[in-house]
């Protein structure tokens, strides 16, 4: 976190949060699709069976301010290593093993040096492109409900 | 003396066997899907998730099937699954600025960078009874604007504190934040208990006292600056990763409620600001939240404690609507051993009092005849 973005491993840890909400927000079956489409993938095994907890979300007073205890969230986690040495990590919201396992196959993969760029395209690519398909239709849906004012005239002059 | 009474295991069972077949009703109508509940009484769960203080869509809508549709007891039964789960930590806080918009209105100020957006809502409607939807059919598609930027949203009160009209938020000093789950709440309760407790509490104790404030009981002039709803994305610094990793996001709704003012011989007068916050699109809860959290505030900005809703003991310790229908609802539970206690007590108060009045019968008894 306190690694300046522009620094080598900034922009990697940069690059590995954007891959991994990604596949916070993907379907269980949607990464078990993808991950079938690609080629042999180099075995792998649980350090971290998938498990279901709590997180505390926290808001801030104000929006702003000091942080407050809003209310807790469930959560899946799950860790994976590579027999290659690579170990994956997942923390998503929800109760969802399936996905929190291969949420961390996939940040896995991403790490190792002969995987990344096929989980980018063939993974996260497509996934992004639904996301980004439907957030433009609640975007395009909810700015049809702004309000345009219009000045009414009034009185004699 | 106690005396321990077995019994009625066998009309508890038939009783629920019961209750599970009067859940189910006319076995010729479909039985309800968890994704109608949550996605076409999604408000109901909304209000489960905040006040049960746990956000999972699915829970609560199953929560809301087992209980009938008894919100209360829906909250109760999601508040008694989170004791099953063990937290994993405590998430960064959530930035309501980045917000992915899906509704946000100002009461003060009619044009602000971003414009007044009203996205789904109940405003404006004529509370007429639609009997389109009683004979079912499929809406019609909703508007869609061709030009749908990302316009940024600033916050309202950041618009007034630029001029240093309105009182700054408590800054955030990187003290360990208060946890009502994990230490008896203690009066007086500061700032992040009592916010944490009304974003639980139940929304009609909260929309009462809120209102009280409205009619006099502890006035605040309250104005909405800002109401804001949709989703936020969620972040966990996870140790064994490094750095605070993306889980997904949540929706909440937030309330700016702007109110008189502070201020006096060495500072310059200035508006004072009431927050709530809670998850799901929920607009009432979080406008009575943010009045309630102003009043409460009465003992901070030096004002008089002398209403309700200004009464922060009264207010959190009676806002928990698990708690509090746990203390009324075990009235009906049996006493029977208590009563007979307090029959044998009025019995001999009796005895006492005709010995010493020399009466022979109740006079009010023969006043009835």
């Amino acid at each position: 976190m306190t690694t300046p973005a522009s620094s080598p491993h900034g922009a990697e840890v940069k690059a590995r949060r954007a891959a991994m909400a990604t596949l916070a927000h993907a379907d269980a079956h949607e990464l078990a699709d993808r991950l079938a489409l690609l080629p042999t993938l180099p075995g792998s095994e649980d350090l971290r069976p998938a498990e279901i907890g709590l997180v505390m979300l926290r808001g801030r007073i104000g929006g702003d301010g000091a942080p407050f205890n809003l209310g807790e969230a469930t959560v899946t986690r799950a860790a994976v290593r590579l027999l290659s040495g690579e170990i994956g990590h997942s923390y998503v919201l929800g109760r969802a093993p399936e996905k929190a396992r291969l949420a961390a196959v996939c940040d896995a993969l991403w790490q190792h040096p002969g995987y990344r760029t096929r989980i980018e395209n063939d993974v996260l690519a497509p996934i992004r492109a639904r996301l980004e398909g439907e957030r433009s239709r609640r975007r395009a849906q909810t700015a049809a409900t702004k309000v345009e004012f219009f000045t009414m005239l009034r009185g004699e002059d | 003396m106690y005396v321990a009474v077995k019994g009625g295991e066998q009309a508890i069972d038939n009783a629920h066997a019961l209750l599970a077949e009067l859940r189910r009703g006319d076995p010729a109508v479909p039985e309800l899907g968890l994704d109608q509940i949550s996605g076409q009484l999604s408000l109901a769960v909304d209000r489960v998730m905040s006040e049960g203080s746990l956000y999972d869509r699915e829970l609560a809508a199953l929560a809301i099937k087992q209980a009938r549709g008894d919100l209360i007891e829906a909250i109760f039964l999601v508040r008694a699954f989170r004791t099953t789960l063990a937290r994993f930590g405590a998430c960064e806080p959530l930035d309501t600025e980045t917000m992915e918009i899906s509704r946000r209105i100002s009461a003060t100020f009619k044009d602000l960078p971003g414009g007044q957006v009203l996205g789904p809502t109940f405003d404006y409607t004529h509370r007429l009874l639609d009997p389109a939807l009683a004979s079912g059919g499929e809406p019609p598609p909703a508007a869609t604007a061709t030009q749908a930027d990302a316009a940024t949203m600033p916050r309202v009160t950041d618009l007034l504190d630029a001029d240093g009209l309105i009182e700054h938020s408590p800054l955030d000093t990187g003290a360990p934040v208060n946890d009502l789950t994990r230490e008896p709440l203690l009066f007086p309760a500061d700032r992040d208990l009592r916010l944490q407790n009304l974003a639980r509490a139940d929304e009609g104790f909260l929309l009462a006292l809120g209102y009280s404030t409205q009619r006099g009981f502890g006035r605040t002039h309250p104005f909405v600056g800002e109401i804001r709803f949709g989703e936020v994305e969620v972040e966990l610094f996870a140790e064994e990763v490094g750095f605070a990793v993306p889980l997904g996001s949540v929706a909440v709704t937030e309330c700016q409620m702007i109110n008189q003012f502070i201020g006096g011989e060495n500072e310059p007068p200035r508006f004072t600001r009431g927050y709530g916050l809670a998850f799901g699109q929920s607009e009432r809860k979080t406008m009575s939240m943010a009045l309630v959290d102003r009043s409460l505030r009465a003992r901070e900005l030096g004002e008089e404690v002398a209403a309700p809703a200004q009464d922060e003991e009264f207010v959190l310790s009676h806002s928990d609507n698990v708690q509090a229908t746990g203390f009324v609802e075990h009235l009906k539970l049996p006493h029977h051993v208590d009563f007979q206690a307090e029959l044998g007590l009025v019995r001999s108060m009796r005895e006492a009092f005709f010995a010493r009045t020399e009466l022979r019968t109740d006079p009010l008894e023969e006043a009835a005849e």
